[in-house]
């Protein structure tokens, strides 16, 4: 590597820590979080027996899986202000990656509640709690603990998936690299660079994921 | 009685008299469930009187389990009565509130096959989950009840252990002592030792004698004929969705009138 080089990758790396920093991580964290909400909702309404709750639900996640994130984000930034809905950059991106992850893990909590042995509704109920007692405190603690790996992957995937909210304009990870790139003419370093700063990201939360699983995994044989 | 000189180790309302000649504390009448088309209780008659223990016997798929989840609120029937102690009485063909299910559900308590302890709660926080969380009762109080309870099936040093560390036969204690916790009117046991290997089964047979002597009014789901003529005050054949005989376990089990019964009996008692 020439001087010049280096020098580029080690004058660059502090805006595209920061832009991870102030961008990709807080999108992805606020995202995610906000995204489990949703996708608790959706997945208790698919598992209703009232088809009233258990339709729109279906209907929720199938488009959502069914369309690519980058055309939702798109309809949310470029196309709603032509139906006079203007949001900003970072609010978009917010929605967009909420929107998504609730469709795809609401999937992944549905089946993890699924997963729970029917048993265990019976003994909460046994024990006199009303269903949403059971469910709170008997079901989803067991439900929580399958649902870790599938979930993981679901937020890894969206720290990736934030590098989208370049194209609408979010100043992220990836936004910082593309300028500095443009500007030095020097894209493989750069992109390169950004890849390993996702890669570290990634790395730290796969370690995350595995210490929250045996965490989780205290009470069951091994 | 104020909670305090209430006695862990005696069920609610005393002792029943020997024998079990108190009033009735359950009685159901004309109690029917289908699932979809399928039939699974025709009209299930049943009473049981303050102290006494009623066996259930009968084939596999003939409505035993139903019938219990029946009694505890765990199904809803489609039709018959079910009157438990002197306040709750639920008409199911008249349609039951959620209220009267939750009555009904307070005022017994199960012991299921498989056990279904909480896995992902300690043995002590499997047993306070209902006092503390449903009841609310003072947690202190309900925790040294407990730790009596345990420490009476032997189980008091495993308060902190998860279930999965346990025998069947220590997991089925558990079982036994969630329910009592609960201080329910009635327990219900369906097939208790079922699950478990041979050499445990007496230990936890053991237990349930135990509170029949002292006067738990039960109703008990086992395929243990030997066990239901020691305990049991009327044993109760249930085949087709309803009870075909019922009486002393002596008559039932060594001399049943009826030809099904007799054919069960001897299936069991001579396999093969
Ligand atoms: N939730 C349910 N839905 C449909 N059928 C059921 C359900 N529960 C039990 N059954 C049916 O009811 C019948 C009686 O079951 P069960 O009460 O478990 O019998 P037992 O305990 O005497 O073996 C069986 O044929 C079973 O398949
Ligand atoms: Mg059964």
């Amino acid at each position: 590597m020439s001087p010049e080089t280096l020098e580029l990758v080690t004058d660059s790396l502090w805006p595209i820590v920061r832009g991870a920093v102030t961008g990709t991580i807080p999108l992805a964290l606020v995202s995610f979080a906000l995204g489990l909400v949703i996708a608790l909702v959706v997945a208790l309404m698919r598992l209703s027996k009232r088809r009233w709750l258990s339709a729109p639900a279906r209907a929720y996640i199938s488009v959502v899986r069914g369309t690519p994130l980058l055309v939702q984000l798109f309809v949310i930034f470029y196309g709603l202000p032509s139906i006079g809905l203007v949001i900003d950059p970072w609010p978009s991106a917010v929605v967009a990656f909420s929107v998504n992850v609730g469709g795809y893990a609401a999937e992944v909590i549905r089946a993890a509640i699924l997963s729970v042995p029917k048993g265990q509704w019976e003994a909460a109920h046994m024990v006199g709690m009303p269903h949403a007692v059971a469910l709170r405190r008997i079901i989803l603690p067991q439900a929580a603990r399958v649902s870790v790996p599938p979930l993981s992957n679901t937020f890894i995937s969206l720290v990736k998936d934030t590098s989208l909210a370049s194209l609408i304009l979010v100043t992220e990870l990836f936004r910082e690299a593309q300028q500095i790139a443009a500007f030095s003419q020097e894209f493989m370093v750069l992109y390169l660079e950004a890849a390993a700063v996702y890669w570290v990201i990634c790395l730290v939360l796969s370690a995350a994921q595995g210490r929250l699983e045996q965490r989780l995994d205290r009470y069951v044989a091994r | 009685m104020s909670p305090a000189d209430h006695d862990v180790l005696e069920p609610p309302g005393g002792h029943g008299p020997p024998g079990g000649t108190g009033e009735p504390v359950l009685v159901v009448e004309g109690l029917g469930k289908s699932f979809g088309d399928h039939t699974v209780l025709r009209s299930v008659d049943l009473r049981v009187r303050r102290g006494q223990v009623l066996a259930i016997i009968g084939p596999s798929g003939s409505g035993k389990t139903t019938a219990l989840r029946c009694l505890n609120g765990l199904e809803r029937p489609d039709a018959g009565r079910v009157l438990v102690g002197s306040d709750v009485a639920v008409d199911f063909s008249r349609g039951a509130s959620r209220t009267q299910l939750a009555a009904l559900r307070d005022s017994s308590a199960m012991v299921f096959q498989h056990y279904n302890l909480f896995p992902h709660k300690t043995v002590l926080e499997n047993v306070l989950e209902g006092p503390v969380v449903v009841q609310r009762r003072p947690r202190e109080e309900v925790t040294a009840e407990a730790l009596e309870l345990l420490g009476r099936v032997g189980l008091a040093e495993k308060r902190d252990v998860y279930p999965f560390e346990l025998s069947g036969g220590q997991q089925q204690r558990v079982g036994i002592v969630r329910a009592l916790a609960l201080r329910p009117t009635l327990l219900l046991f369906d097939e208790p030792t079922s699950a478990l290997d041979p050499e445990l089964v007496g230990d936890v047979l053991g237990l349930i004698k135990e509170l029949a002597d002292e006067g738990w009014t039960m109703v008990i789901v086992t395929h243990e004929l030997q066990f239901a003529r020691e305990v049991a005050h009327e044993v109760a054949f249930i085949d087709g969705g309803t009870v075909v005989e019922r009486g002393h376990p002596d008559q039932v089990l060594r001399d049943p009138r009826e030809e099904r019964t007799r054919q069960f009996v001897q299936r069991l008692l001579h396999p093969f």
